[in-house]
């Protein structure tokens, strides 16, 4: 029998999911999860595919909508609230596949919604897209295509558009999981820079040796349940579940550091 | 040699009818590109809007296009043209020519269109929400552009077989190249109308033949 994770955190969570399940037609991939993410905290949601991840992450924009439960951000229900759209300005998303538009360059990949839905002058706009490609080291490359980008210099990219909305949450679903081994040492090095200046997170990843250093709280799911839930040192150093032993010990993680 | 000269050929014939057959051309000039315009724009709009609406409010869109893909062209031109005066609807059959193709070319463009929007995948959907965009935003702005780049191929090829279409409104009365070179050969009993209208077709269909393969270069179809 799994523990239920009870967070012990006293400080406002700027995000809470609350007791939140999910069915897809007669199946229940999610059976009542709860998590929170304090502000500046990092948290990695891990754990084997299929184990409702990434379906837990998109409640936190509402790219899916829980069954049931209850999705707090800033205290408030995102489920009851009115304007979507405002919510996800709030909260940003990078995506395994990264998802740029082709049709459009590096630059304008940024700067659309800041135009669009921030109503921002094109100079404004371009401005504040060239300081984030700046952000994540693609200063030079702001006219160039998606196509003609690297797999970690397109993602940096899509992480340049999530956070030129400002957003207080950032989500990641898996960021380095598409890339070669050699690329995503690029994309380690903006997640780490954010995380040094105080950006909250809560990141799906494969990269345990990554999890270990950068977060503040491992969550590790299966089968749609939260088994356990900890500091980094204490999930992977001294995992108390059977089944989150089973999980780590597919991760080579003998002899890591940190 | 002479004989075939004589009759299809004809120097004498051909100035007879040269005038004629100039209006002709306009007149084709004219249904072509109106065709192409309003039919391209309905199938345009329809395509959106059945991305955009819920699956329920898309079967009328969908019994139109495969309504209109699946009768001959001519059908509905005769149709338009001979039956439509029964209900009180009494069209020119220029207007005949017009409608029909027009919704034959909305009804095809409509698909290719939609089959385009469907192939951009759903992560440029998501990708484009998750900043906020709203969903027309996002259709008109970031999935729209890709499908167009899919799909202009196929659909500068269908444009051209329909456009040729208008050949058809010889049969309803309309005064387009065919028409005035068939009636131009029975008056004359010389072939030589028909001459002038395939070289006019050469003339009016080429361009958008060479048009259509350097769009095919420039914009492979995936897949
Ligand atoms: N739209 C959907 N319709 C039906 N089933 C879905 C849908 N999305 C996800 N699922 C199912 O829900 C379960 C959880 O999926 P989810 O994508 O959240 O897992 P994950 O932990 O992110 O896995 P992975 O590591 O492979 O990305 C899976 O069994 C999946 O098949
Ligand atoms: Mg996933």
């Amino acid at each position: 029998m799994p523990i239920v994770y009870k967070p012990e955190y006293t400080m406002a969570a700027l995000l809470k999911l609350d007791n939140v399940s999910k069915t897809f037609g007669d199946r229940e991939v999610l059976h009542g999860v709860s998590l929170e993410v304090a502000p500046k905290e990092v948290v990695f949601l891990v754990g084997p595919s299929g184990s409702g991840k990434s379906t837990l992450l998109r409640f936190c924009n509402l790219l899916e909508h829980p069954s049931s439960g209850a999705v707090l951000f800033e205290g408030a229900d995102i489920l009851k609230q009115k304007n979507v759209n405002a919510l996800r300005q709030s909260v940003g998303m990078v995506f395994q596949s990264f998802n740029l538009y082709p049709h459009m360059t590096a630059l304008w990949n940024v700067a659309i919604a800041l135009r669009l839905v921030q109503r921002k002058s094109a100079r404004e706009a371009r401005e504040i897209a060239h300081h984030f490609l700046a952000e994540v080291g693609l200063a030079h490359r702001g006219s160039a295509y998606p196509a003609e980008l690297s797999g970690g210099q397109q993602q940096r990219v899509a992480i340049a558009r999530a956070l030129a909305l400002k957003p207080k949450l950032m989500l990641f679903d898996e960021p380095t999981s598409a890339l070669d081994p050699e690329l995503v040492g690029s994309v380690l090095d903006v997640i780490r820079k954010m995380r040094h200046e105080g950006m909250t997170m809560l990141i799906v990843s494969h990269e345990m040796q990554f999890a270990r250093e950068a977060a503040d709280k491992v969550v590790f799911l299966d089968q749609g349940r939260v088994v356990e839930a900890g500091a980094p040192a204490a999930l992977f150093g001294n995992p108390q579940q059977q089944r989150t032993i089973e999980f780590l010990s597919r991760f080579s993680l003998a002899g890591s550091h940190g | 040699m002479g004989r075939f000269v004589d009759q299809f050929i004809n120097p004498v014939i051909w100035a007879r009818y040269w005038d004629e057959m100039l209006g002709a051309i306009g007149l084709t000039v004219q249904l072509t590109l109106l065709v192409l315009l309003t039919g391209l724009l309905l199938g345009l709009v329809l395509g959106l809007i059945r991305v955009a609406v819920p699956p329920l409010f898309r079967i009328p869109i969908v019994i139109f296009a495969d309504v209109f893909r699946a009768i001959p062209p001519l059908v509905i031109l005769v149709v338009n043209y001979f039956a439509l005066p029964f209900a009180g609807i009494r069209l020119s059959g220029f207007d005949c020519a017009w409608l029909g193709l027009c919704l034959v070319l909305a009804a095809f463009t409509e698909e290719i269109i939609y089959g385009g929007l469907r192939a951009v995948g759903k992560g440029q959907w998501e990708a484009a929400r998750s900043t906020g965009l709203g969903s027309v935003t996002t259709l008109m702005l970031i999935v729209f552009p890709q499908a167009l780049r899919m799909t202009v191929a196929p659909l500068t090829n269908r444009t051209i077989a329909i456009a040729k279409n208008t050949a058809l409104g010889s049969v309803i009365a309309v005064p387009e190249i065919l028409n005035i070179a068939m009636s131009a050969l029975s008056n004359s009993a010389n072939s030589t109308p028909l001459t002038m209208a395939a070289l006019f077709y050469i003339v009016l269909f080429a361009p958008l033949i060479v048009f259509s393969r350097w769009i095919e270069h420039r914009f492979p179809q995936r897949g």
